[in-house]
């Protein structure tokens, strides 16, 4: 399957939509990846990510969305797991290649 | 073991695998260099491993190099493991040989970009040697040197950078030798590249890998990474996040500094940890000094 | 290679004119007396063959350089004496468990430890069998003079890659600086293996999935395939699975893939073994030695004749069995060292026949006399068996 597909199929990933001045897009998190280290949100340049408390399977307390995400993508960057990711619309990313009229033709993100 | 009894030892009892597809994989845009079964992988939370990584495979995304003509080397340890991960020719040799099986490969092959990840421990205790003389050789191929001041898949204990009085698993009273000065030691083998970064600079550490990457030549990257279990645990950093917190409160960016000049000094509190790029010069490497030589040989015998 | 013809060559020099014979191009030593040799010629006639050589620091970043380049797709070459064989012993083993080609030439010296540098014995012969640690199936090849030097590590290259693994070349001081005849054939008449290359493609493909002959296919770093390699105990695609199910899986079949083999690997020579009491059973430069013994003992009567075996590993098991049981008497092992080989003629003999030992401490072979002596104090009762 595509990977939008896979995207939307996953119940492994919560995506959380962001919008700022001039970007539009996500932060994406694949929860049972997340190992709690809390590296994302001590060091998101805004404070925008927080703990959740829900915790995955395996008892972590992996980052949820607050406010003033400005799509920097260092929690990405940083995190030691590939569990966040950001999607910027407009951005892309070179695996998406094949896909980008698809994107285009739907119109919608997350 | 007798050949006239020929009773077999090997009897192939094949299970189909079942391809683990391993958590949500390919929904992370760097998934497509991971091995899928083998994530999550087997770092501690709080471990700086995989930061590192991170940043290796988002520069090597970056870089125009094709994976096939990608290799990693690893040595034994955590950071050893590092190689398991990477879905490129990978391989994991024994304790302090990452460097010279690195060599064979790329004299072997020079269209193999080939980078050696291994540990503190791995890199200059047993492989010290390797290390200085590789330098010295200028062979092409870069080295990240995970530095969590620790043998930390062995449980703890001390190593070659492990600050003095660090009360690791050997040295449980305290210690009582000098740790190495990483950046000294590589640029005063002749490396021709020589940066310290820690986790906490990410953005720089990505450049810098991309500069390696894209640079001729041995290219040294010692990166401070957090230990919480082996070592950190045991001189108050109890969290990943405490020493990554360690680390961007005192850390310095000094570029011009003196690579003699930035040995670590943890006992003195007014000291800094002094990261940046300290040495990027451009010398004939291995390959293009023997092409030379060869080259006059072969015109001295008459040959092709 | 060589231009066909003959030659008087040092022992040295032919094994490393095999090696190039045999497709190297690539090796990596460190200077030890008595191997050098073979480091300078290749050094010497590697810009023109286009072959990259280099001296490394010390034995071990030899061995892992040079597994690393056969990775890298090229027939590589290490040559040491036993104190560098020593140090190679680790990755010696990282080359069987992870099924790299290469050959590793050991060039056997006075031991234990520096011992004597510049003079022969053949102390390493077991080590090479066991020296390293875990379980392993192996080949050794002995060879006996300059010709047997180019000719078996050519045969020692193409064992290494049909079979996936580092062999040995096990010479010894005398045989290495012998200067002999040595024949060189031309190009077409040498022949060459070269590994199994994958047929699938690389989507799905298991690097360690044998084949029928317990080896698998070997595809080269950058050829696209991905495999990741591990001196950890492994699955068929190669990553680490620490547990007792791959470890029944992977390794039996290690030690399977020469056991199953054997026919096609085993080598030994005989001589005038048909009507033989007494076998003695030499290998390397003390069989040269046991040859002119044999025919000195016939001529006193005695029905004397020679085993020699050219692979010490996989040891010609069943020939000394099937001779213990077939009129044979007695074994008499002839070795400089205090007994390696003679365990395993006794063992095999499984007691039907006797084993003697002719050993000596290193640093000379044999003389015939000193042979045909010992068989003549065997007769009159002077030496126990080996056993007693």
């Amino acid at each position: 399957m595509s990977k939008k597909e896979k995207e939307e199929k996953s119940t492994d990933q919560r995506c959380y939509p962001v919008e700022t001045k001039n970007k539009e897009g996500s932060v994406c998190v694949i929860t049972e990846r997340c190992k709690g280290c809390e590296f994302c949100m001590d060091f998101c340049p805004v404070g925008a990510l927080q703990r959740s408390e829900k915790t995955t399977e395996k008892g972590y307390h992996p980052p949820e969305m607050t406010e003033g995400c400005v799509l920097c993508g260092k929690c990405e960057k940083i995190c030691p797991e590939f569990a966040v990711h950001i999607r910027e619309k407009g951005v892309e990313d070179e695996s998406d290649e094949d896909e980008e009229d698809e994107k285009e033709e739907r119109g919608e993100w997350i | 073991m007798s050949i006239r009894k020929s009773r077999d030892w090997f009897s192939p009892d094949y299970q189909e695998q079942d391809t683990d597809e391993g958590v949500g994989y390919g929904l992370h845009p760097l998934d497509e260099y991971l091995r899928e079964d083998r994530i999550p992988h087997i770092w501690c939370p709080g471990c700086g491993l995989g930061v590192i990584l991170n940043a290796y495979l988002r520069a090597l995304k970056d870089s125009d190099i094709p994976p096939e003509e990608t290799a990693v080397v690893s040595g034994i340890g955590c950071s050893g493991r590092a190689a398991g991960y990477v879905d490129v020719d990978s391989f994991h040799v024994t304790h302090g040989r990452a460097i010279p099986f690195a060599t064979g490969l790329k004299v072997g092959n020079r269209d193999l970009k080939t980078t050696v990840f291994s540990g503190d421990g791995d890199l200059f205790a047993i492989g010290g040697n390797h290390f200085i003389h590789a330098a010295r050789r200028n062979v092409d191929f870069n080295v990240i040197c995970v530095n969590n001041f620790n043998y930390g898949m062995t449980g703890g204990q001390a190593g070659p950078t492990t600050p003095t009085d660090a009360k690791t698993s050997t040295t449980p009273w305290g210690g009582f030798e000098q740790p190495f000065n990483l950046p000294a030691v590589a640029a005063g083998a002749g490396a021709v590249y020589v940066a310290r970064w820690t986790t906490y600079h990410v953005e720089e550490l990505i450049d810098s890998l991309e500069e390696a990457l894209e640079k001729d030549g041995f290219c040294f990257i010692e990166v401070m990474s957090p230990c919480p279990t082996g070592y950190g645990k045991k001189v108050g950093l109890k969290t990943g996040k405490k020493t990554m917190k360690h680390f961007k409160e005192n850390s310095e960016k000094n570029p011009d500094a003196d690579p003699s000049e930035v040995a670590l000094h943890p006992e003195d509190p007014d000291s800094k940890i002094v990261v940046g790029k300290f040495v990027d010069r451009d010398a004939p490497t291995y390959q293009d000094e023997r092409g030379k030589v060869f080259g006059q040989a072969r015109e001295e015998m008459g040959v092709e | 290679m060589m231009e066909p013809g003959t030659y008087f060559m040092e022992g040295n020099t032919a094994c490393a004119e095999g090696a190039i014979a045999a497709g190297c191009r690539f090796f990596a030593g460190y200077p030890i007396t008595p191997a050098s040799e073979i480091l300078e010629r290749i050094t010497e006639r590697f810009p023109e063959v286009h072959g990259s050589y280099l001296q490394m620091e010390d034995e071990l970043a030899s061995i892992a350089t040079v597994l690393g380049a056969s990775w890298a797709g090229k027939k590589s070459m290490t040559a040491t004496s036993g104190p560098g064989f020593s140090l190679m012993m680790e990755n010696y083993g990282l080359g069987l468990m992870t099924e790299t080609p290469c050959v590793i030439v050991n060039v056997m010296r006075g031991g234990p430890s520096t011992g004597l540098p510049t003079m022969v014995a053949q102390g390493d012969v077991n080590q090479t069998r066991w020296g390293t640690h875990g379980d392993v199936g192996v080949v050794v090849y002995a060879p006996s003079s300059p010709q047997e030097l180019f000719d078996y590590t050519i045969k020692a290259f193409n064992t290494a890659e049909k079979y996936r693994l580092p062999v040995v070349v096990l010479s010894d001081e005398m045989v290495s600086h012998m200067t002999e005849k040595v024949e060189v054939p031309p190009e077409d008449e040498i022949e060459i293996v070269n590994r199994k290359k994958p047929k699938d493609d690389p989507e799905g493909h298991l690097p360690f999935r044998p084949d029928d002959d317990l080896v698998p296919p070997m595809a080269n770093a950058g050829d696209g395939y991905g495999v990741h390699v591990t001196g950890l105990t492994h699955d068929e695609k190669g990553h680490p699975s620490i547990d007792e199910k791959t470890q029944n899986m992977l390794v039996p079949r290690l030690i399977d893939k020469i056991r199953k083999n054997v026919d096609d690997i085993l080598e030994y020579d005989e001589y005038k073994i048909d009507d033989a009491e007494r076998v003695i059973v030499a290998y390397g430069s003390v069989s040269r030695a046991a040859i002119e013994a044999v025919d000195m003992a016939r001529e006193k009567g005695y029905k004397v004749g020679m085993l020699r075996p050219k692979t010490i590993w996989p040891f010609p098991e069943e020939r000394i069995y099937d001779l213990a049981r077939e009129g044979v008497d007695d074994f008499l092992v002839a070795e400089i060292n205090f007994g390696q080989i003679v365990y395993e003629v006794e063992r095999c003999t499984g007691g039907a026949a006797q084993t003697y030992l002719a050993p000596r401490m290193g640093g000379n072979i044999h003389t015939p006399d000193e042979i045909v002596d010992r068989i003549e104090a065997i007769d009159r009762g002077e030496i126990p068996s080996f056993k007693e």
